[in-house]
């Protein structure tokens, strides 16, 4: 088990570089930079006016030695223009010996946003903040539901009810959060609908209340809920069929007993893989969802850094992503492992 | 003029879509009569679901067809803006219509002045063209690569396995975000990913052909000539544009010249396309290669390889037709997610012109006054969910329909 997950670690080291590298490449490709200058100075720039500008910030040099850079595994580059010394890890003011040579992530210095004007350390940690916020409510409300009425469809199959919840089912994947959004927004927070609901969510971010958190939580965990229950319900009629469950029924045990002792514990086995897998899409819709509910979260500044072309702080949030993938599907499989004593890995 | 009631509304959409019902009820009677020997397709219309599914689809495969080159259901240019409409709600009449001009915005106006019902219909089109080929190319893509993969094994299996999750363990918006914009266009990095991505339908074709024929070579030459010709000269329409494959303001390969080249694609379209393709790729390549691993260890392939059979015959004529039940219903849901992806794309303005009829495109022009006029967002979104929901059901029709032998 330890050698597995040291494996498993090795290629989540590997992945996540080389994904970095894939962004920072694309985010340092000529015309990007160009862009970058512009919105940096004026968009009537010069060629020559940009040039200089990139080459005074340090984004004319190889790529490989940026990206050594922004690792922390190259020293910073510097700068001197009449006796004047500008430098990726240090201010113009900083003491000539208090100058550091190293800054990147290995030093945990995350870099300077270009929009916000910010440490992107800083940035980055606030708004996962608030979007841990709405996927703890996310979870909250997609797992339980997800769970049920997957465990009821399946417990029968071919029931009534097994027929209107798959459909359901089938109906809330079929629906994307841009879809599910802009009609419940339309429904609960229009003039023309019932105004129930806030429809922006902006205010949340302070002060999280049923008014004006229920909708975005509601879109997010919509899209998700279906798939989850399919799965579940898929275990589960598996293990209604199993010969266990027959001994159960013959030796006369009630069926809520059977449902609740015997076969939901192997059933739950399946579902707890797909829960974790489905955090990279989550992330997907916290992206929709924050932009059409202007909530200022993780995905918020995702649309914000790509918009822009602010690599550093791009690169942070494609880091935070990936590894939150990563992490996911690592846990997932440890877990299934240790649920499941049918698999043994050496 | 008054405006129009909500039943005069709905009988006026009812007989716009005339033609939609026809093409519908003509489809189903021929379907139904002659479903016992239509073979998997025909057993669909055992199921409701799945027949209420594929009437969804095709319900918007029909509008997507008839109104867009056709240009039968469409009242008004879904481009045009008419003075006084603007934001205006359903069945409002126009306040001066020309002759022979329809006298109604069926579903009103959006924040342009343009009428809503044209730019659905209008916008079927683009979904009902880009969504079902994109998910073709993804397959061949996932097919070429997933069933050596699987059938070989080791070290193959190890690298394309490891750029499969690498891919999917991008954040696909991010991913989008990186590729679909301007400066990338114009660094010509989508025209090198469609040289890679749309050779594969030439590849599997050959390989295809190839294995099945190559013992009898009086029929195979002319065959792949035909056959490869044929691919080869539609690849390189697809892929070059006014003469050239890649063409930066730097430098320039030349391609198909333009007399010869059949068609030409606009650049925001294509890397839209790319991208779709590239992101669908690897579900597709897992799907098929954990097939190929389950099917190899059957009988009948230990019979074909006992046999002799070549690795490529026997990956493609007798693993792939045996995976073919799990991949149809997992082509029907991945044209879903594609339209999905395809929204996705245009609700954040990435790729498609911003006057673009399209779903997404719409639906993100209409969020921005979504509180105080709901039409111009609605109809798109209730177009978009209906669609997919359709697919999403056909999927679960042909799934049943499949197990039940």
């Amino acid at each position: 088990m330890g050698l597995f997950i040291l494996r498993r670690l090795g290629v989540m080291i590997l992945t996540a570089l080389c994904l970095t590298f894939v962004v920072f490449w694309l985010t340092n490709l000529y015309p990007n930079l160009e862009k970058l200058a512009k919105t940096q100075g004026n968009f009537r720039m010069s060629d020559e006016a940009v040039e200089s500008y990139l080459g005074k910030n340090g984004y004319l040099q190889p790529m490989p030695v940026k990206f050594g850079q922004w690792l922390g595994v190259l020293p910073g580059w510097t700068f001197e223009e009449d006796g004047v010394v500008t430098g990726k890890c240090f201010a113009i003011d900083t003491p000539q010996e208090e100058r550091p040579s190293f800054c990147g992530v290995l030093q945990g210095d995350w870099g300077f946003s270009t929009v916000f004007k910010n440490e992107v350390g800083g940035i980055v940690a606030e708004r996962l903040g608030l979007t841990g916020k709405l996927m703890f409510f996310v979870m909250l409300l997609m797992v339980p539901m997800a769970l049920l009425i997957g465990v009821l469809a399946g417990m029968r199959e071919g029931s009534k009810l097994d027929r209107s919840l798959s459909t359901f089912s089938i109906a809330s994947t079929a629906t994307p959060e841009y879809v599910s959004g802009v009609i419940f927004i339309a429904v609960f927070a229009s003039s023309a609908g019932w105004k129930i609901f806030n429809g922006s969510a902006t205010s949340a971010m302070d002060d999280a209340t049923f008014a004006n958190f229920t909708l975005p939580v509601v879109t997010i965990a919509l899209y998700g809920m279906g798939y989850i229950a399919r799965m579940t319900r898929a275990s589960m009629t598996e293990v209604m069929t199993a010969q266990y469950i027959r001994t159960a029924r013959l030796k006369g045990v009630s069926f809520s007993n059977i449902v609740l002792k015997h076969a939901l514990r192997n059933a739950l086995i399946a579902p707890f893989t797909v829960i974790m897998l489905q955090f990279p899409w989550l992330l997907n819709g916290v992206v929709i969802v924050e932009t059409l509910f202007n909530y200022k979260g993780f995905g918020w500044v995702l649309v914000q850094a790509a918009g822009n072309n602010d690599i550093e702080l791009l690169l942070a949030v494609s880091v935070v992503s990936v590894i939150v993938v990563l992490v996911t599907q690592l846990i997932s499989d440890i877990g299934y492992v240790y649920l499941n004593p049918r698999i043994r890995i050496a | 003029m008054e405006p129009l009631t909500w039943g005069a509304i709905f009988f006026r959409i009812f007989m716009q879509l005339m033609p939609v019902w026809i093409a519908l009820i003509v489809v189903f009677t021929l379907s139904i009569t002659f479903k016992r020997k239509l073979g998997l397709y025909g057993k669909l219309f055992d199921s409701t679901i799945g027949m209420i599914g594929f009437g969804l689809v095709m319900f918007w495969v029909f509008a997507g067809v008839l109104g867009g080159p056709l240009d039968m259901i469409v009242t008004h240019d879904p481009l045009s803006q008419i003075s006084g409409m603007k934001n205006k709600p359903p069945g409002t009449a126009l306040r001066s219509p020309d002759e022979g001009q329809y006298a109604y915005f069926l579903l009103g106006g959006d924040n342009l002045a343009r009428d809503v019902f044209s730019r659905v219909i209008k916008g079927a089109w683009i979904v009902v063209q880009i969504a079902p080929l994109a998910t073709l190319f993804a397959f061949m893509v996932g097919i070429t690569l997933g069933l050596p993969a699987g059938y070989y094994g080791g070290r193959l299996d190890t690298l394309l396995s490891f750029l499969a999750n690498l891919i999917l363990a991008f954040p696909v918006i991010l991913l989008f975000y990186l590729l679909v914009t301007p400066e990338i266009v114009l660094t010509g990095i989508p025209n090198y990913m469609a040289l890679f991505l749309f050779v594969f339908p030439l590849v599997f074709a050959t390989i295809l052909l190839n294995s099945r024929y190559h013992t009898q070579p009086k029929m195979r030459t002319p065959l792949l000539i035909g056959v490869v010709g044929g691919l080869g000269w539609l690849y390189l329409s697809l892929v070059s544009t006014n003469g050239a494959v890649v063409a930066t303001p730097t430098y320039k390969i030349y391609g198909l010249p333009g007399f010869v080249d059949l068609f030409d694609i606009d650049p925001g379209i294509l890397v839209v396309f790319v991208s779709v393709v590239f992101v669908n790729s690897p579900t597709v390549f897992r799907i098929v290669r954990g097939l190929a691993l389950d099917i190899k260890t059957r009988d009948y392939v230990a019979a074909a390889q006992t046999r002799g059979e070549g690795p490529w015959y026997i990956m493609l004529w007798e693993i792939l037709p045996n995976a073919r039940g799990p991949l149809i219903v997992d082509f029907c849901l991945r044209i879903g997610y594609t339209t999905i992806l395809l929204g996705t794309l245009g609700f954040f303005g990435l790729g498609l012109a911003s006057e673009s009829p399209d779903w997404g495109t719409t639906i993100n022009s209409g969020r921005q006054l979504l509180r105080a006029f709901v039409h111009p967002a609605v109809v798109p979104a209730v177009a978009l969910l209906t669609m997919v929901l359709g697919l999403n059901l056909l999927a679960d029709g042909l799934r049943e329909e499949s197990l039940r032998d």
